[in-house]
């Protein structure tokens, strides 16, 4: 069996303030996960705010180096001690979809130049086969081409550059895909699309994902494993299905008592402060 | 009451323009929370930019007008024209994944003092700002850091906290809690809930969590395409949905122990540089006749307070054989 993804030991601390007040933050605390499997699956991390998740994801593609501990992704060591390098076929196998699109893409560049440049780079398409494969991957999350090139960031909504940046990383077909916070601004029934197309990229094209969510419904829908991460600590990790309907921790607990949904209410509402 | 006539935004491209808003007309009773939804793209943050009165380049506020139901200093009424003049103190905003809107270079406790208007004595606007923080559940220690030392959903209550914080009466929110866990984004939301009671300021807050607008809105606005299609009290509009898409909407998203598949709606809404016909949802609308793909419906009250954009609103749906799932 591969192991498609295991922290060992895994440690970040960041230095915060200047040196007379310095503060550290511990981002990532003794982080031990190990999925081994013979299939592609979809893990997901869910949990606090600022417990260290896209920590957890910028250790993974190199772009923090941990404190301590190491990680390893389809059987290759690719942070801490022992990592190999070899940057292309790193990123040809790993990809990235990170939270926050408008910070992912500059503002002076049109978002095609990116979308160019993955596929050139990355996967070593040009030309036209360059221009299938763009034009495939926007396709894929409902974008049309004609809408896409030639447009600048702020020319986007929210859930429009995000699906850009999902269809970004789908271009080199990259055997793992990091994905952080994806559909966090896609309505509920383009989302929905969207975790089929996961679902689908798994099961049909031997894709793995790092899954990295708020919306515990979705993660519960697409994934086989789910990690719960609380203050730097992965505190329950499991089979998604055993972890979300039989929570041991209670934190876990917590998280999933607060999602709101339309069925009650937390409180009665009142009224609007003024008759109308 | 905030009330919009007709509202035409539009976006001067390369290819043209386009009316991201394209004829909203709806009537805010004040002291409510309203809330947004919608396919990504359909118009949202542009309503609430031209809400703001931040219009700037390429945008335009192609026709209609709002009137914010307050006086200005003068006592003139506040229009799209004038409420720029009442920003920070008297309306606010938490623009959309506004985490990166801070500015990267400077510290958050600046950015604080830096409002517009302040008390000069700058330790005590510190200290009020700090004891506010702690309420919102963050460290005082967040307010020396730089935006990018925080967590992205430290930077989004640091946004909530900005735009609460001089209690204006219109609270202009876009996804302000996405980048938030459930358990900070519930206690976040109460929050609102309980400064809104006290203060009953108006506040309009988008969201794609159809399970927040139910926890949290009196009154829902769903937007197709740049148009209005669904308005009216949160309760009759969650119970009794009368356009086949917010239907759809609402019964789109999976929940914890439902194994069933969800397939969201097939096709994406139409091209807005397009030539528009009909209803624009018609496309994609299980229910849609000849009539809907030539004669656009207009918002009409179907039930007291509860306007919908369809020619079948609320109608029973054909031979009862189509899943919503
Ligand atoms: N470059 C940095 N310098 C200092 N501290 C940082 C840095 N990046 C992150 N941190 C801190 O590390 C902790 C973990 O942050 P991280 O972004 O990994 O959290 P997260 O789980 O992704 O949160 P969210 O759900 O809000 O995105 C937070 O306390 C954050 O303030
Ligand atoms: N500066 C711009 N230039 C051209 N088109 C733009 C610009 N900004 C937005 N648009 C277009 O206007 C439409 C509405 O965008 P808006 O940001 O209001 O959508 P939204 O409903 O907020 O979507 P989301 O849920 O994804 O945030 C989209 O089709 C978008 O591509
Ligand atoms: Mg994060
Ligand atoms: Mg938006």
């Amino acid at each position: 069996m591969a192991v498609i993804l295991r922290t060992e030991g895994l440690n970040k601390v960041y230095r915060l303030g200047s040196f007379g007040r310095a503060r550290t933050i511990q981002a990532l605390n003794d982080v031990d996960i190990s999925v081994e499997s013979d299939n592609p699956v979809i893990i997901a991390v869910v949990g606090e705010s600022g417990s260290g998740k896209t920590t957890l994801a910028k250790t993974l593609l190199r772009l923090v180096e941990p404190t301590s501990g190491r990680a390893i992704v389809y059987d290759k060591v690719v942070a801490g001690r022992g990592a190999q390098p070899g940057k292309r076929e790193f990123l040809s196998s790993i990809q990235p979809i990170f939270q926050n699109p408008f910070e992912a893409f500059s503002r002076y560049r049109t978002v095609d130049a990116y979308l160019f440049e993955t596929a050139d780079r990355v996967a070593g398409l040009r030309g036209q086969a360059a221009e299938a494969a763009v034009e495939q991957a926007l396709a894929s999350v409902g974008l049309e081409f004609a809408d896409v090139v030639g447009k600048y960031t702020n020319q986007f909504s929210g859930g429009e550059l995000q699906r850009v940046s999902i269809a970004r990383a789908l271009i080199p077909q990259p055997s793992l895909i990091v994905a952080d916070e994806p559909v966090s601004m896609i309505d509920a029934s383009r989302r929905m699309i969207i975790i089929n197309l996961f679902k689908r990229l798994r099961d049909e094209a031997g894709r793995s994902f790092l899954y990295i969510t708020h919306d515990l419904a979705t993660a519960y829908y697409i994934s086989d494993f789910v990690a719960v991460m609380n203050k730097g600590q992965v505190v329950e990790f499991g089979a998604a299905r055993d972890v979300m309907s039989n929570p041991q921790h209670a934190y876990t607990r917590l998280l999933l008592g607060s999602i709101p949904t339309t069925r009650s209410r937390w409180r009665p509402r009142k009224a609007a402060a003024a008759p109308h | 009451m905030i009330r919009l006539n007709n509202v035409v935004a539009s976006y001067r491209t390369g290819r043209g323009s386009i009316n991201a808003v394209d004829g909203v007309t709806i009537e805010i009773p004040d002291g409510c929370i309203l809330g947004v939804a919608g396919e990504s793209g359909c118009g949202k943050s542009t309503l609430m930019k031209v809400l703001y009165g931040d219009i700037l380049s390429p945008m335009t506020l192609a026709s209609g007008s709002i009137e914010y139901g307050f006086v200005d200093r003068r006592g003139a009424p506040v229009t799209s024209h004038t409420v720029q003049q009442e920003w920070f103190r008297r309306v606010s905003y938490v623009p959309q994944s506004s985490m990166n809107s801070l500015n990267p270079v400077i510290r958050i406790s600046q950015q604080f003092i830096d409002f517009p208007g302040n008390d000069p004595d700058k330790r005590r606007v510190l200290e009020q700002v700090r004891a506010y923080i702690g309420k919102l559940g963050l460290p005082a220690e967040a307010l020396d850091a730089y935006p990018h030392q925080l967590s992205g959903g430290m930077r989004q209550r640091m946004m909530i906290a900005m735009a609460t914080f001089f209690q204006p009466e219109l609270i202009l929110a876009d996804e302000p809690t996405t980048a938030l866990d459930v358990v900070v984004q519930k206690e976040i939301l109460m929050l609102l809930m309980e400064l809104q009671e006290e203060m009953g300021n108006t506040i309009v807050l988008v969201s794609h969590d159809m399970g927040v607008h139910y926890q949290v809105t009196h009154r829902m606005l769903i937007m197709y395409a740049a148009k209005a299609v669904e308005y009216g009290d949160s309760d009759s509009v969650f119970e009794a949905p009368l356009h086949p898409y917010t239907r759809m909407l609402i019964s789109s998203l999976p929940t914890i122990g439902d194994d069933r598949a969800r397939d969201g709606i097939p096709g994406r809404p139409p091209s807005l540089w397009g030539e528009l016909r009909g209803c624009r949802f018609a496309d994609r609308c299980p229910f849609a006749t000849d009539r809907c793909r030539v004669e656009e419906p207009v918002l009409v009250e179907h039930r007291p307070g509860h306007f919908a954009a369809c020619h079948y609103a609320g109608a029973e749906m054909p031979s009862g054989g189509v899943q919503w799932q």
